[in-house]
């Protein structure tokens, strides 16, 4: 790990401006994605700004009806919370198909939004990776890419971005909440905060520098089924293959996200209108102009298949 | 009171400060990284909490991970380092009563905390029902990664009895129960080379059931 300096942010503003200030600086919360990174030197921070003693760890009722939960809720404390399970059990069951009891325990709300690929040739420091050393290539276009996007991806760059949690909100329409250096706030809709990697992987997401997530809100409840169906290798403690996040009514209309296919979780909100004549009708539309390479060309067919499965439990 | 156990620098420290000092030479080449290089001074911070129920201080490097704060400088060896990165499970510890992964945090980020590490949770003689449990049920074998099964077991049933849902729940709503599933799922973070986990699991729900 490389050397860095240290600070415990004394109050949100203080925050967005020292890592405005310092471009070589990191926000600290749960630590469990950026110290994985800073020990293999991916990632490689001068100096840590630890946001954990700025609260923002509860979640209260919004004046339209919905919740809104602070950047530093546990994602433990997320999927427990007993409004989330009652109303967005879509939310609270994508917590938990991710990562570990311990792991979950440490991680925020904002920092699993922040969370960075799992691609094998980004964490590997021998190998070419565009998102990691920009113009330096991409390892996974010709090498074992049975993990990565089908869609949405660039000849820069094929990687999937990793949260359960990002694509439940997502089907949610959820909005993240942020601060910025100059003392500005912002709301930026999900559909809008992670990036297509483009001619720039580098970039996850559209926040500035010293931007600081404060919250995440979420509407009022949409009511009908929910469902969070997540394909992997193992049973537990594994990224997904393909994930469907789904939220449908009793006349079969609906919502759909799907995860571990795109660099972002991936909803066309044109395709849900036809979810009430099944899965194929929704994939097709959803994936038009997927690119899968011959490794992960399976995904297509498991998208449709695994949403399949979630209409099929929903009418039972 | 100084709890650091460490003025006598071991070889392994000595070899490892060599490395750093090799990098750092490498990365003064240039002038804007000499500005910008923290100083030795910086790069170390004090930091007190609680483990096991004893109040300690340290002075570490801030690179030093709350489990090598724990192995190295308190010489608290039973939290084991597996893996280093939070997929094997082997260095869960308590902290402020939720378990979580000493590797992946780092020892100043705990300012005021309180850990339990397996020595706190019994000592031979006064086993933690746990403990003894393992033993019966012959939940190891090589032995290596039992303290983090046994701190990680201990915080599962808490989670279960505090009505924390699992990836193994048929209905999120519901309060969860002592199941083969649910143990199976919640434990999935700690990893056992020997396979010793269908032991594991009798061990736990033994436990479990004497307190029911």
């Amino acid at each position: 790990m490389r050397a860095f300096t240290y600070e415990r942010a004394a109050s949100p503003a203080a925050a967005a401006a020292a890592a405005a200030r310092n471009p070589e600086s990191k926000f600290i919360a749960g630590g469990t994605n950026l110290l994985d990174l800073m020990k293999l030197e991916i990632e490689r921070p001068r100096h840590l700004i630890d946001v954990n003693g700025l609260g923002f760890d509860t979640i209260e009722p919004t004046a339209e009806g919905g919740l809104r939960i602070g950047a530093l809720v546990r994602n433990t404390d997320l999927a427990t919370h007993q409004a989330v399970r009652r109303d967005y059990g879509v939310l609270s069951r994508a917590l938990v198909s991710g990562a570990t009891g311990q792991l979950r325990n440490k991680a925020t709300t904002a920092g699993n939004l922040l969370q960075r690929t799992r691609c094998p040739y980004f964490y590997d420091t021998a190998q070419p990776c565009n998102k990691r050393e920009p113009g330096s290539g991409c390892g996974a276009l010709k090498g074992f890419s049975r993990q990565h996007a089908i869609i949405g991806s660039s000849a820069a760059c094929i990687a999937t971005h990793p949260s359960d949690m990002a694509v439940a909100l997502r089907v949610l329409d959820a909005t993240v909440e942020t601060l910025k250096a100059d003392g500005k706030t912002r709301r930026i809709p999900m559909a809008d905060f992670h990036r297509l990697t483009g001619a720039t992987p580098h970039i996850d997401t559209n926040l500035e520098r010293g931007e600081l997530i404060t919250a995440v809100t979420l509407p009022k409840p949409l009511g009908g089924v929910q469902v969070y169906r997540k394909i992997r290798d193992r049973a537990s403690y594994a990224f997904a293959l393909v994930s469907v996040a789904a939220v449908i009514q009793r006349d079969g209309t609906g919502r759909v996200a799907f995860g571990g296919v795109a660099h972002k979780p991936w909803r066309v909100e044109a395709a849900e209108q036809a979810l009430p004549r099944g899965a194929r009708a929704v994939t097709e539309r959803a994936f038009a102009g997927a690119k899968p390479t011959e490794q992960n060309a399976f995904k297509l067919p498991l998208a449709e298949r695994t949403l399949a499965a979630v209409l099929t439990e929903t009418r039972a | 009171m100084d709890d650091e156990k460490d003025s006598e620098i071991s070889r392994r420290e000595l070899l490892i400060l060599g490395a750093v000092s090799a990098a750092s030479v490498a990365v003064l080449g240039t002038g804007e990284a000499e500005a910008q290089a923290p100083s030795e001074a910086s790069m170390r911070m004090k930091v007190a909490f609680d483990v096991n129920g004893t109040p300690r201080a340290l002075e570490l490097d801030t690179r030093t991970t709350l489990l090598d704060a724990l192995r190295e400088h308190l010489r608290l060896t039973g939290t084991k380092k597996g893996c280093d990165h939070g997929q094997c499970g082997a260095c869960t510890v308590m902290v402020d009563g939720r378990r979580i992964n000493a590797c992946l945090t780092l020892a100043v980020m705990h300012e005021g905390s309180k850990i339990t590490t397996i020595e706190g949770l019994g000592r031979p003689g006064a086993l933690h029902v746990m403990q003894t449990a393992f033993v019966k049920h012959d939940g190891f074998q090589c032995g290596y990664c039992t303290p983090g099964q046994i701190c990680s077991a201990v915080a599962v049933l808490a989670e279960i009895e505090h009505g924390v849902p699992s990836h193994a729940a048929v209905d999120i709503t519901a309060a969860p129960a002592v199941t083969v599933d649910e143990l199976r799922e919640r434990m999935s973070g700690n990893l056992c080379r020997c396979g010793a986990y269908s032991n594991i699991v009798d061990a736990i729900r033994e436990v479990a059931a004497s307190r029911a």
